[in-house]
């Protein structure tokens, strides 16, 4: 038995009321507060004048038939009173009644035990190349070491998190703000694929619900709750992922940020978290040293050789000081030719990646 | 009386051979014209009686019937008129027929009873030579253009008199000297303008010396445009046989009249809004497009991402096979597009991908990226982007001067006649995928190159052929004989879009 009637309820309930919850929201209720509440109070708080209606509704919700439609989404559900349910998520009192999975039930285990450390990986979806390739890193190294990546698929930061732990073979796990089994953003297609595929997406929402505006912070408490710790990549000062950040610490959860330019608005949040005594989050070892402690677990750097060529190092030092184009590394078309050789060296070793608008991006 | 004159008219790229009979007879004074001509056909018959009063001659007040044989043809413009003049002139016995068997005509008429220019010269003189006809008069401002023919006698005429001297059995005038041309390729602008960018005039070097196509992607105002209205002045001049073959074209479309041969590569640079009859030829009497009238020479897409995709979908004949037809009813006309393929576009929607002022999401990247995405971009042998250049770039002069890169174009170009002599192919963009095996010889590090490529997946087959023709004219620039890893390597960079490089927006 993964789900008891009582939790079906709960979720269809809430999925009824969805429409509703962004009224309730500007009567400037905690949404958590708010997914915290009792079935019958909830009703009352959202529902308004269509009350009755949705009493109506959830009277009649017949449990067989939601079963049904999981089978039939070939998806599978926890609720939480499953013992495979992530017992960290239930430290939050608005933890969803159930979650629904996409993907191989068996790779929650994952997050089956409190002691062994997750990581959510979390930033702006509008991130520079930079902030991409440390996100992708970070996924990367952490997963490499075992360590379960956690993150919401959306573009940029979140995406690129999970990519690299794919990278290596996973564990990483998507939280989604709709159905589990719903690629959202539709661009993320085909990584939404390969993730329910190798790994697990799952979402506290039925299959195939399309996401209200709400849903999207509703998303990131799981985030937080599911994670041992919460790392930001790059956020604005109002950026939903300093919600997630807060959340964690509201949970007790260690969180980390990365640290930006000072002068550069998309670093503007993670910088106001690192002042507020976030932990600085240099790159995939540091924070494995946090999750797991000390040198516990060693990040792997990759193909990349101990001693670089004097003229290679040089290239590299440049790129780090900003004259990060072919064009701008070289006067003449023969230098420039010498200068793509050079580049693509540095590339096959593992150094710097080639980015949007041929620009080189010196890889963490 | 009755008096046959031959002219020709215009059918696509050749000419057909037409004889205008004129007949009069005693009857109302009538001026009839009847085998299918257009308006300006029509109206010729104003033109000659005018025009024929205008010059000093009589105009036979009989019932007048001329005919355009054969019947069965459209035929347009108002290259009858002299026909008509001249059969008129004959058929009064104002003019002894003996000179119409010599001669064939073609030109119009002004009202004062001078000649006027005409396109498609070179077609009528290709077409008088292969119907075996001996002369042909035409006018002056043309005549260099006819005498381009071997084996064709031609008559440089300003008007009717001169017309009606030359059929008495005067000797012709002699032809007009050639114009002075001399300052032309000098006036084409110079490579040395051009700051910083040293990465993309390396990939115009080799576009040019291998003809292979190439797409600049980059900021607004950056030097994309500059830079590919430049590339003219790093190609190989025309040969004779290429020269006549652009001459013919424009010609016919009335673009280049008077001039003799054209001497410079065609660059033409349509805008955006063109249809896909525009571009690649049509319309109800098939004229050719733009990619044709860049036959030989560049054909510049600015803003690639602007032009319609029906336009753009329209291209893949005429690159693939440099060749375009064009169905019409019964008749297919085929016109020649042996062009290369320049290409601008902005690397996202605001033009600035990469750096800080970028406000473009990944999903609009991701549209801007599918409007180039396809078919096209497969056919860029060469992606280059151009970023802003850096201030000490903007101070500098510019290093490199068309003469020095033409000069290497030429060497490699040589190299790749040689290597290519009986394949009936010029250079290494043409190399069909069997003549790649044949032709082209790579070391063991290259293939090594090309195969790690190919398994990371970075590129599809149609690209490893492409990568390898790249790569041998970056050798034939080096002088080398062999292609080796450094030079697939170079290929693969100017390869990859960088801009539109999935790998690098997404994760």
């Amino acid at each position: 038995m993964s789900t008891c009637d009582a939790c079906l309820r709960r979720t269809a309930l809430v999925a009824l009321l969805a429409p509703h919850v962004e009224r309730g929201r500007r009567d400037r209720r905690r949404l958590s507060e708010m997914l915290a509440l009792p079935d019958e109070r909830l009703i009352e708080a959202l529902g308004a004048d269509r009350s009755a209606a949705i009493r109506r509704a959830h009277e009649a919700f017949d449990p067989a038939l939601a079963r049904e439609r999981l089978g039939g989404a070939s998806m599978h559900a926890v609720c939480r009173h499953d013992p495979r349910y992530p017992p960290r998520l239930l430290e939050a009192d608005d933890a969803p009644a159930v979650l629904h999975v996409a993907g191989d039930l068996e790779r929650l285990a994952v997050l089956a035990d409190r002691d062994v450390p997750a990581v959510a990986v979390v930033g702006a979806r509008h991130a520079s190349a930079e902030g991409i390739e440390v996100a992708r890193s970070l996924g990367r190294g952490l997963a490499a070491a075992g360590v379960t990546v956690v993150s919401g698929m959306a573009l940029g930061i979140d995406a690129a998190a999970h990519a690299g732990a794919l990278e290596v073979g996973g564990p990483t796990i998507t939280v989604l703000a709709g159905g589990a089994d719903v690629a959202y953003p539709a661009s993320k297609r085909s990584l939404h694929r390969e993730l329910v595929r190798t790994q697990a997406a799952i979402s506290e929402m039925p299959p195939s619900f399309r996401p209200f505006r709400w849903c999207f912070p509703a998303r990131n408490r799981t985030i937080a709750g599911l994670a041992s710790m919460t790392v930001v990549v790059e956020a604005t000062e109002r950026s939903g992922s300093l919600i997630t950040a807060e959340l964690a610490q509201d949970l007790g959860r260690a969180v980390g940020a990365v640290p930006g330019p000072v002068a550069a608005s998309r670093c503007a949040g993670t910088n106001a978290l690192l002042r507020d005594g976030a932990l600085v989050i240099r790159h995939a070892q540091d924070a494995l040293d946090e999750a797991l402690g000390i040198g516990v677990a060693t990040a792997m750097t990759g193909r990349r050789p101990a001693e670089l060529a004097p003229p290679l190092r040089a290239l590299l030092r440049r790129i780090e000081d900003g004259r990060d184009t072919i064009a701008s590394l070289a006067a003449t078309p023969d230098e420039a030719q010498r200068a793509i050789a050079a580049l693509s060296e540095l590339e096959l070793l593992g150094f710097v990646r080639r980015g949007p608008g041929g620009h080189y991006v010196r890889l963490p | 009386m009755l008096a046959n004159v031959t002219t020709f008219t215009l059918d696509g790229l050749s000419s057909r051979r037409i004889t205008v009979e004129v007949d009069l007879r005693r009857g109302l004074p009538a001026f009839t014209i009847v085998g299918r001509g257009d308006a300006a056909v029509r109206e010729s018959r104003e033109r000659v009686q005018t025009a024929l009063l205008n010059a000093g001659f009589q105009f036979p007040q009989r019932r007048i019937t001329v005919n355009l044989a054969p019947a069965h043809l459209r035929k347009v413009g108002p290259g009858f008129d002299l026909a008509t003049a001249c059969g008129v002139l004959v058929a009064s016995e104002q003019l002894p027929a003996r000179g119409l068997e010599h001669w064939a005509v073609f030109g119009e008429l002004g009202l004062g009873g001078e000649l006027r220019h005409c396109r498609g010269v070179l077609t009528v003189a290709e077409g008088a030579r292969s119907a075996g006809i001996a002369g042909l008069i035409v006018p002056r401002e043309c005549a260099r253009e006819a005498a381009l023919v071997d084996d064709l006698e031609v008559a440089g005429v300003a008007s009717l008199p001169e017309v009606a001297a030359i059929l008495r059995g005067q000797p012709p005038p002699q032809l007009p000297p050639p114009a002075e041309r001399a300052g032309q390729r000098a006036a084409a602008p110079d490579l040395a303008d051009v700051r910083g960018h040293s990465e993309a005039i390396r990939a115009l070097t080799i576009a040019a010396a291998g003809s292979h196509n190439l797409l600049l992607s980059g900021p607004p105002g950056t030097g994309k445009t500059m830079l590919a209205r430049r590339a003219i002045s790093v190609l190989p001049p025309l040969t004779r046989e290429e020269a006549i073959a652009v001459t013919r074209i424009h010609s016919v479309t009335g673009r280049h009249v008077g001039e003799g041969l054209v001497e410079q590569r065609p660059f033409r640079a349509p805008h955006h809004t063109i249809s896909p009859s525009g571009l690649v030829g049509g319309g109800t009497l098939p004229a050719p497009g733009e990619a044709s009238l860049a036959h030989h020479g560049i054909l510049f897409l600015d803003e690639l991402s602007e032009f319609s995709r029906p336009a753009l979908e329209s291209l893949r004949q005429p690159l693939e096979d440099g060749i375009v037809a064009i169905v019409r009813g019964q008749r297919t006309v085929t016109f020649p597009t042996r062009f290369q393929l320049l290409a601008s576009t902005n690397p996202c929607p605001c033009g600035h991908a990469g750096e800080q002022r970028c406000r473009c999401t990944e999903a609009d990247i991701a549209r801007h990226r599918r409007k180039l995405s396809g078919p096209l971009l497969d056919r860029m042998d060469l992606l280059v982007h151009m970023p802003r250049p850096t201030p000490e770039a903007l101070d500098e002069d510019g290093g490199t001067s068309s003469e020095s890169v033409l000069a290497a174009v030429l060497d490699a170009r040589g190299r790749q006649v040689r290597r290519l002599a009986g394949t009936g192919l010029r250079s290494n963009a043409e190399l069909t995928p069997q003549l790649v095996r044949r032709l082209v010889d790579a070391d063991a590090g290259a293939h090594a190159t090309l195969r790690d490529a190919y398994a990371r997946g970075t590129l599809s087959p149609r690209g490893h052929g492409r990568i390898l023709r790249v790569a041998r004219t970056i050798a034939d620039l080096d002088g080398s004989a062999r292609v080796r890893a450094e030079d697939v390597r170079l290929a693969l960079h100017f390869r990859r879009e960088t801009v539109l490089d999935r790998g690098a927006l997404a994760a």
